[in-house]
């Protein structure tokens, strides 16, 4: 099975935090990165630009709307996704447990979001 | 250039979504799907289980702890996603303009957020779920 | 594309995931303490399989193999994290300790992996058990104690569970995430139980085991009258649990799974409605699952250590052995009862032995048995909030030719059960009453 990991956190609290703390906090992610790596279960991992990058497209009246920003203003925001091939949701949510966002990050709205793939395809480069 | 492109619906609504209504809309999605395919810029396209098949880890003190269903208790939830690769972000808006979500289902809360991705690493997918 | 030798060598290694991987899980669990450890040292170890079998040919014991290289990746890898967690090194030191002499490990090209001790055959039967008790301890919940099995000694995944149990994915994900980290946290003790537990302890995989046999048996709920795979799985763990620990209570139990399972197909129509032991057509049983479980009940018997399990097989082993309804021995059925009630008295044995008493003395005789429980104060008053009650009662009545009576008693027995094909068989008993004169 194929699971998608959203990985949130809070973004204003992110740009508020000083250089010496994003230091000392990547210095922990890349230890917990490792890990996730190594797992064996990691199919693709990307991280994604801040939300002030992101468009929105709507339907209105037949026709698609252009919004500046991401669809939905919450507090958190995805900020990285992982694709999981796991056995089932317990490997999955073991595997994902060691994301970064499920281990520190706390203060920051951090978390991670696993949903079950229905239906998937690959094309290109990234297939098997 | 890849982008990840996240397509929202309003689950209520979307469960109180006629089935003549909805056979409306799916009959309408298949010339959309074949057009946004057919650009050959889409890398990977993936539909999502409902939000109740959802859970969730965060940190507390340290350590992961997991809860059911989707972190951000929002009114619309992800429904399904693609990444396509596009010279810069107005390809990715031509490109993604051409799926359903961009077009269709407005009732329903349909719509697409368009994101650009900072670094991505992949290994061969298997093309099954 | 792959050449068709390496192909068989996967094909090898799916083989021995689908035989072994639950053996090698209980025993790395025991090697590394840790449910969670344990299960990603299994993925790892597999995980080099197919990476270092295709090349170096299938080692001697595969099974020896794969606990080594589980054991030798987990301890790789809390070495790994030594960097960042200081307890991780003495961690690790301490689980190279336990496994005694190390093999050669896999990674190391210098041939088969070597069996460390604590692996040999006797350890790993051990293992099974200790996996089997500790899934089902008293101190998980109910649901927990179901689920864990279902998934670490079944191998059954969680969505599959979820489906089996018409439950959602998460809800079961949760349990499974809870139960381990009560284990962890509580210290949950990775053994089979000594002598003195031994009775208690065991009388727990039974529930867990009869609960899940059950519910695939006769769904609680839903418009199916059966879901078989549960019903499989509860009697290929039993024959597991008998293998292991041959205690005379998992032989009866195993035995009550098998006459009930020998019945299977006679028990609904092709419509799925049910059909009541009397009306079954007896051609259909089946005569092999009849004979093992005979056999069982009689091995447990014959150690005059049986408990409430053994004596409900018995009991079926008599309906299974008469070739027509009409020579059912009912009088040992219902001397049966009378032991069983002693053994384990419940509203609901009251309520069989009742039925069987009308069939040896005449309705008359189970009317007035019956009667008399609905009327019994405290527990027992659950009774009358049970459908089966109210549908022997009816049954009796109709025989007595009482059909306003059977008539209420059905109506009360309908209001009551939530079993699709349940009401359906008392609708048509109603229908019927209604069409007589």
């Amino acid at each position: 099975m194929k699971y998608l990991c959203l990985a949130y956190g809070d973004e204003k609290k992110y740009a508020a935090m000083s250089k010496a703390e994003l230091e000392e906090m990547g210095v922990k992610c890349k230890s917990h990165d490792e890990e996730l790596h190594q797992g064996g279960h990691l199919a693709l991992i990307a991280s994604l630009a801040p939300t002030r990058s992101a468009t929105t497209l709507r339907p209105l009246n037949g026709k698609t709307v252009l919004y500046d920003g991401p669809y939905a203003e919450t507090k958190e925001q995805v900020g990285g996704f992982f694709i999981l091939e796991a056995r089932d949701l317990n490997e999955a949510i073991q595997a994902a447990s060691k994301h970064p966002a499920a281990r520190i990050g706390e203060k920051m709205g951090c978390a991670v979001e696993i949903r079950p793939i229905e239906f998937f395809e690959a094309t290109g480069a990234i297939r098997a | 250039m890849k982008f990840l492109v996240l397509a929202y619906y309003h689950e209520k609504t979307f469960e109180k979504t006629s089935k003549e209504d909805m056979e409306a809309i799916v009959a309408q999605c298949g010339p959309l799907d074949k057009a946004l395919e057919a650009t050959g810029n889409l890398d990977m396209v993936a539909s999502l289980a409902a939000t109740k098949e959802t859970m969730s880890v965060r940190p507390r003190n340290g350590k992961p702890s997991v809860t059911d269903g989707p972190y951000v208790e929002t009114k619309e939830q992800l429904g399904s996603f693609f990444l396509i690769e596009a010279r810069d972000m107005q390809e990715a808006i031509r490109i993604a303009s051409l799926h359903p979500a961009a077009n269709l289902g407005e009732k329903m809360g349909w719509g697409l957020e368009i994101r650009p991705i900072e670094f991505c690493r992949a290994k061969e997918i298997a093309q099954s779920v | 594309m792959e050449n068709p030798e390496t192909a068989s060598v996967l094909a090898k290694v799916e083989d021995v995931y689908r035989l072994e991987s639950r053996r090698i899980l209980a025993t790395l669990i025991r090697l590394l303490g840790d449910f969670d450890l344990a299960e990603e040292a299994l993925h790892e170890a597999f995980r080099a399989a197919v990476e270092q079998w295709p090349q170096d040919g299938v080692p001697g014991n595969p099974r020896a193999w794969l606990v080594s290289a589980g054991r030798f990746k987990a301890i790789d890898g809390i070495r790994r994290r030594a960097r960042f967690d200081e307890n991780a090194e003495a961690m690790a030191r301490f689980y190279e300790d336990q496994g005694g002499a190390q093999g050669d490990a896999p990674g190391d090209s210098s041939g088969e992996a070597g069996e460390p001790s604590g692996t040999g055959e006797e350890g790993l039967e051990d293992d099974r058990l200790r996996l089997i008790f500790t899934c089902c301890h008293p101190a998980l919940a109910p649901d927990a104690q179901i689920a864990l099995t279902m998934r670490e000694v079944c191998g059954l995944t969680t969505e599959e569970i979820a489906r089996a149990f018409l439950t959602e994915g998460p809800t079961v994900a949760q349990r499974i995430v809870r139960a381990k980290a009560k284990i962890r946290e509580a210290r949950i003790p990775y053994e089979v139980p000594g002598p003195e537990q031994r009775p208690e302890r065991l009388a727990a995989v039974l529930r867990v085991l009869y609960l899940v046999f059950n519910e695939g048996y006769s769904a609680s709920s839903g418009d199916a009258v059966a879901r078989p795979d549960l019903s499989g799985e509860a009697i290929r763990l039993g024959r597991l649990l008998v293998e292991l620990l041959p205690e005379p209570e998992a032989k009866g139990l195993l035995a009550l799974m098998l006459l009930h399972e020998s019945r299977r197909a006679a028990r609904a129509s092709e419509s799925g409605e049910l059909i009541l032991l009397e009306h079954q057509d007896r051609s259909l049983w089946n005569r092999d699952l009849i004979r093992a479980g005979s056999a069982l009940v009689e091995e447990a018997l014959l150690s005059r250590r049986f408990g409430p399990y053994t004596l409900q097989a018995a009991i079926s082993a008599v309906h299974a052995e008469a070739a027509a309804p009409e020579a059912t021995d009912w009088a040992q059925i219902a001397g049966l009862y009378d032991v069983l009630l002693k053994a384990d008295p419940s509203p609901i044995v009251e309520l069989n032995r009742a039925v069987a008493v009308a069939m040896r003395d005449g309705p008359e005789a189970g009317l007035r048995l019956i009667d008399g429980l609905l009327v019994k104060e405290g527990a027992e008053e659950k009774l009358n909030e049970y459908h089966l009650a109210h549908s022997a009662r009816a049954d009796l009545l109709r025989r007595l030719q009482r059909n306003s009576e059977a008539a209420a008693a059905y109506r009360r027995a309908l209001e009551l059960t939530q079993q699709e094909p349940e009401r359906r068989f008392l609708e048509k008993r109603l229908s019927e009453l209604d069409a007589s004169p």
